[in-house]
């Protein structure tokens, strides 16, 4: 005799502020979870790449080497590595523990907006201002990228890398999704700028936002446009868009200090809350509880649900 | 002392004694502690026991250094690390180990696996030593117990294939049974046969046999063939010297008439018992020693019943092992055996021929001719009048064989000659031809037979020309065709005038006219010239005829001439950008608005990826590619061509007006970027040109500016302004102008100023995000160089409160794509703190934001200004800052309120312009 499955909890959109954290790096250009969402990284203004418990608000290790200031970070699924990618045209290599740096990839010719690491952290795959999306490979120590995808037009914006597919999203208002295993590149026109694009964590769709103030899911397999959120307002700057853990919303960064979440399916929206006056750089869900990282100007707040406990600030 | 001729005499040995001189006293002998011997090397041997099989691990007899063995030296470092040895017994022995009589001597011998059960030479000399040496005598036959059982492969093999001891080799024979005979008491001399296994006759066994029981072939001992070459009796050998003191060892003589089987069954019980008891002298002609405990009555054991007394009974066929005993007489072919009987005993296995053979005849070899030489002389002489007309023309179109074959076949069956002439090659030195290595007289005679052929040709009026063979198989060949195929071979395309007299004949060809050939050719030219053009016409006619489809399905005329100025690009497939702008507009997304290409990942990244290679055989990387021009200028235009052309033209002027610096940057040129393009949000956020617009509108009371190319006005007002005001205003020169001349490096102001345009727009929100930012706040509040730079660069810079120190040069290069969020100085106060900030920045900072409205203003003024009164300007330069200060100071509504933009668009141009006279004016005074 079967129960019946409890029903799904309904999937609460992290709306408490738990903490702020002054990351003391000028303006916080990126916060990232790591990949079990434990700690997080964030990309400083002043050169640096901090590494962070932000539930607990301790740093842990700041990592400096970039010229300029640091724009982008992925954390290896090992968390033994990091990467990160800076306006100094620049791909670091990091080891986490040492905090030393393991390979210096130059080649793009402009600043570095983005970068990733593959499954394996194997490959790095960095997109630039150059229009190009470069892959480095962190095994062997040969300076050249492993190969270089200049099919952009503009400037490369944001990217994500899935087991087997590299998405990029340019400023030329493509969404270009590579299938290493098909061997196509498929080529999604959204007119307007894009300024970040998702994978949905079961890989069916792509999230992208553009300057025209509106996040679009699109299908993966045919391009079809799923869903479109408005209402937060992204004209100007390069803002984070996010999947939350259950896929069940999607969440945006906006430039009049809040962060919106509207319902996946429904595409209503779901949730805005007011980070601070000025605009919300960067997010970043965790990867599986209902935690979200947000970065303005110098500070990173860590939000959770209304039942979880604030934590205790030093 | 000796003469020398005695010396010759004799022969010297040994070294001689050194002459004793008598005034020294007498060496003292060397004493035998004090003696060394050494070895072939020269160093000193020390002997430890008896031989040199005493056991010392130092270092005069095993290794070569005083230390012993050096311990080996660890290295280890990163790039050579050490690795683990693993050491065998002969790394520790030294060439005397090694050499022939050391303890593992080297050389080739078969393994165990292989050698065969009789034990080799070295291993029994070295068991019978280690039997001497032992402790006790016999000691190894513990050994020799224990052993563990080594089956040659020989033997593993035949076990696999079913063979088991005892048994013979090769396949099962259908076989009488055998009959047990007891022959425990047989004897045989000589060659000791297994009595046990010799078959006797067949001849009781009929009886009882099974028909399908089959057996395995007997076992086989080999004879042994020794020859004996002694004088002693059968199986006799006397005692050996060597042996003789040793009892154990004389087991063999022993046990002289123990057969094979017997001994190896019983081999290791009794003669171990045998070898431990005899010690001492024994053997036959000995005796019983004294020593010997047991008084065998070893001449009791050679009793006469134990030899066989009977002669024939011994002799069955099957036991002859191994060699081809003589048949065995057998009561069944006893008939048989008289026929034979003058032959001898015929061999097992075969039979007297039924036939007799028939002798061969041999006959003898022929008998030479007295006068022959083994020597061949070739005459090839052919006279004229003897040949035959058939070989003579054979003979003469033999030359033109391979020519003609490869007009009529196809171009496989071209020669290097015809291939020459097809591409042109001059002809090789040396000689052209076989004709010209043949003597005179050969050639003499080949032109007379040639001669008598072309007599009797004309003679016979035969179809002279090969020519007119192929002509009519080329007009054969193109009668039928209808299509343009001259169209896609021109094999005179370097001389008009040929190929326009070569597709005549082809098109003369095609009509089926036998005349086609002299038809076409010009009547001009000379004789000679005229053969050669029909030769090739019709060469590239059979060459080319429509009939070799393969040939012309093979290739295809290249698109493009193979030149350098061609590029493979990247096939630009997404320049239908309207219809997906449009397929954008309604929503319809989806094949609409995708493309996908073919493209071929990295084999490493593959790699890196786990992912196999879609593309295994490919060696491309990327998009697959095609040739275009290469300095087409299309290559490089596929950006942005399908928008409109004046959106495209103002943008490119806007983004040269925003960015100086952009045009210093080499990287991708020619790719515009799109962030040049203020996007439709954008444009409306464009202060500049809002403000333009504003003005356009009242002035024009025209359509209100909402249009998408919003850039356009910030053309238009120039030449809008300009009528109104254009007393004395000549040309003003375009703002690329202005901008390099004012705009300096550091954008810190002019993104600075970019909030402060910014603010116009969106008033909501501008306000609190420029409290947080001080420092471009007190940049502000310094005094600018130029003014004119900020009103200049009004349009909006990317990075808007960049810190001062870092943002240089390289901000301003770095205006692509979506800007980050202004940066906030370090150990600035977060967002909770704001209002900690002291009264007098927070008052200065909204001077700074309201300074930007007033300054729009006045640079609109100051465009009339500059023009009418140069000096006037200076004035109002600094009048400007006043502005400022005044502005700030006394009106806080029109700065802080959000409506400035509603509140300019009541107004009119001149209105405003009026307002900000009179506030000048005011400041003036002030002033």
């Amino acid at each position: 005799m079967a129960f019946p499955q409890p029903k799904p909890e309904k999937a609460e959109m992290p709306s408490k502020l738990l903490r702020t954290v002054d990351c003391k790096q000028g303006a916080v250009r990126a916060v990232r979870f790591n990949v079990d969402g434990n700690y997080c990284l964030t990309c400083g203004s002043d050169k640096s790449l901090k590494l962070w418990n932000p539930y607990r608000g301790i740093l842990l290790k700041s990592y400096t080497g970039h010229g300029y200031e640091v724009l982008d970070a992925d954390g290896s699924f090992d968390n033994s590595q990091l990467c990160s990618c800076g306006s100094d045209k620049t791909v670091i290599l990091w080891d986490v523990a040492s905090g030393q740096v393991i390979r210096k990839f130059r080649g793009h010719a402009g600043k570095v907006n983005c970068v990733r690491f593959n499954e394996e952290a194997s490959v790095i795959i960095s997109g630039s201002i150059d229009s190009s999306v470069r892959c480095w490979d962190t095994r062997s120590r040969r300076p050249e990228p492993i190969q270089i995808m200049d099919e952009a037009k503009d400037g490369v914006s944001s990217l994500q890398v899935s087991e087997q597919e590299i998405l990029t999203g340019s400023v030329d208002g493509r969404v270009r999704r590579y299938d290493l295993r098909v061997g196509q590149l498929f080529s999604d026109f959204i007119d307007s700028p894009v300024t970040s694009v998702s994978f949905s964590k079961d890989g069916q769709c792509m999230l992208s936002s553009s300057l025209d103030s509106t996040l679009r899911l699109i299908d993966k397999d045919t391009g079809e446009l799923l869903g479109e959120y408005t209402g937060h307002k992204n004209s100007k700057y390069k803002l984070d868009c996010c999947f939350s853990d259950k896929d069940t919303h999607v969440g945006s960064c906006s430039e009049d200090g809040k962060v919106y979440f509207w319902d996946l399916v429904e595409g209503s929206l779901a949730l805005a809350f007011s980070i601070g006056s000025g605009v919300v750089q960067s997010l970043s869900f965790h990867p599986r509880e209902s935690k979200l990282l947000t970065a303005m100007e110098g500070n990173v707040q860590l939000w959770g649900k209304q039942s979880d406990e604030e934590e205790t600030v030093d | 002392m000796a003469a020398p001729t005695e010396q010759l005499d004799y022969v010297s040995f040994g070294t001689p004694l050194e002459l004793l001189s008598e005034d020294e006293p007498l060496k003292r002998p060397v004493p035998l502690q004090e003696q060394t011997v050494k070895d072939d090397r020269g160093r000193i041997k020390r002997f430890h026991g008896a031989f040199t099989g005493g056991f010392s691990a130092g270092y005069f007899n095993t290794v070569g250094s005083k230390e012993g063995w050096a311990p080996s030296q660890f290295i280890s470092s990163r790039q050579q690390k050490a690795e683990k040895q693993v050491f065998q017994p002969e790394d520790f022995m030294d060439e005397e180990d090694l050499a022939e009589h050391g303890i593992a001597p080297r050389e080739i011998m078969t393994t165990d696996d292989f050698a065969s059960l009789t034990k080799n030479q070295i291993r029994s000399k070295a068991q019978a030593l280690s039997v001497l040496a032992a402790p006790i005598p016999g000691a190894t036959v513990l050994e020799d117990l224990i052993a563990a059982s080594r089956i040659s492969i020989g033997v593993k093999l035949l076990r696999k294939m079913g063979w088991k001891e005892g048994q013979g080799i090769g396949p099962r024979v259908k076989r009488k049974l055998q009959r047990q005979r007891n022959g425990a008491g047989l004897r045989l001399y000589g060659c000791s046969l297994p009595p046990e296994e010799s078959d006797k006759s067949e001849e009781e066994d009929d009886a009882y046999i099974p028909e399908n029981v089959t057996f395995a072939p007997k076992d086989v001992t080999p004879i042994d063939f020794t020859p004996k070459d002694n004088l002693h009796g059968l199986g006799y050998s006397g005692i050996d010297p060597g042996k003789a003191l040793i009892g154990g060892v004389l087991e063999e003589h022993i046990h002289l008439f123990s057969v094979e089987s017997e001994r190896t069954s019983n081999l290791l019980g009794s003669e171990g018992y045998s070898t431990t008891r005899k010690i001492g002298v024994s053997g036959q002609a000995f005796g019983v020693g004294v020593l010997e405990e047991e008084d065998d009555d070893i001449y009791g054991t050679e009793s006469l019943s134990r030899y066989d007394t009977v002669i024939g009974e011994e002799e069955p066929g099957d036991c002859m092992y191994g060699w081809s005993a003589p048949y065995e007489y057998s009561k069944k072919n006893a008939e048989f055996i008289k026929d034979i009987a003058y032959a001898g005993k015929i061999l097992e296995g075969f039979t007297k021929p039924s036939k007799s053979l028939s002798i061969k005849k041999i006959y003898l070899p022929p008998e030479l001719p007295r006068d022959y030489k083994p020597v061949h002389y070739c005459h090839p002489v052919m006279s004229t009048s003897n040949t035959s007309y058939q070989k003579s023309s054979d003979l003469m179109t033999s030359c033109r064989q391979m020519e003609r074959a490869a007009l009529q076949n196809s171009r496989h069956q071209m020669n290097a000659v015809l291939r020459r002439n097809l591409i042109e090659e001059p002809t090789l030195p040396g000689p052209s031809s076989v004709f010209d290595l043949l003597s005179n007289e050969a050639k003499k005679r080949i032109k007379e037979v040639k001669q008598a052929v072309e007599q009797k040709q004309l003679s016979q009026s035969l179809p002279s020309c090969i020519q007119t063979v192929s002509t009519d198989e080329a007009l054969r060949a193109w009668q039928n065709i209808c299509g343009n195929e001259i169209g896609t071979f021109k094999p005179f395309e370097k001389i008009p005038e040929k190929q326009a007299r070569y597709e005549k004949y082809i098109s003369k060809l095609k009509q089926g006219r036998s005349d086609a050939l002299e038809a076409s050719l010009d009547s001009q030219m000379t004789e000679w010239e005229r053969g050669r053009e029909r030769e090739e016409f019709v060469r590239a006619a059979m060459l080319y005829k429509p009939s070799n489809s393969t040939l012309a399905s093979r290739f295809t005329q290249g698109k493009h001439e193979d030149d350098s100025e061609n590029v493979y690009v990247v096939p630009d497939h997404e320049d239908d950008l309207n219809d997906k702008e449009a397929a954008v507009k309604m929503k319809m997304f989806g094949q609409l608005t995708r493309d996908a290409f073919e493209w071929h990942p990295d084999k490493l990244l593959c790699k890196r990826f786990n992912i196999p290679d879609p593309y295994p055989s490919s060696s491309i990387v990327g998009l697959t590619k095609v040739k275009k021009d290469k300095y087409s200028v299309f290559n490089f235009l596929n950006v942005m061509e399908n928008t409109k052309p004046h959106l495209k033209q103002s943008q490119s002027d806007l983004s040269t007006n925003q960015k100086p610096d952009k045009a210093s940057i080499p990287l991708k040129s020619n790719r515009q970027s799109r962030w040049d393009v203020p996007g439709k949000e954008n444009d409306k956020k464009d202060s500049l040109s809002e403000f333009i617009t504003f003005a356009r509108s009242q002035s024009l009371s025209e359509r209100q500016g909402s249009q998408p190319d919003s850039s356009e006005p910030a053309i238009i007002p120039k030449e809008q302004t300009a009528p109104t005001l254009d007393d004395l205003e000549e040309k003003r020169p375009s703002m690329d102008l202005f901008k390099a001349i004012f705009a300096n490096s550091s954008d810190d102001e002019s993104s600075s100023e970019g909030d402060g345009d910014d603010e116009d727009n969106q008033q909501g929100q501008n306000k609190s995000s420029l409290i947080k930012d001080p420092t471009s706040l007190i940049e502000c509040q310094e005094p600018s160089k130029n003014k004119t730079k900020e009103t200049f660069s009004n349009q909006e810079e990317c990075q808007p409160t960049k810190s001062s120190d870092t943002s240089e040069n390289l901000a301003t290069q770095e205006e692509f794509g979506p800007r980050l969020p202004p940066v906030v100085p370090y150990g600035t106060v977060s967002l909770s703190s704001g209002s900690v900030f002291p009264e007098t920045i927070k008052r200065k900072y909204k001077e700074k934001q309201n300074k930007h409205k007033p300054k729009m203003d006045h640079k609109q003024k100051r465009y009339k200004k500059k023009k009418k009164h140069r000096k006037h300007k200076h004035k109002s330069k600094s009048k400007k800052k006043i502005i400022e200060g005044c502005t700030s100071s006394s009106d806080s509504t029109e700065s802080s309120g959000s409506d400035t933009g509603a509140s300019s668009s009541v107004l009119s141009t001149e209105e405003l312009l009026k307002r900000i006279k009179v506030s000048l004016q005011r400041h003036e005074k002030t002033w």
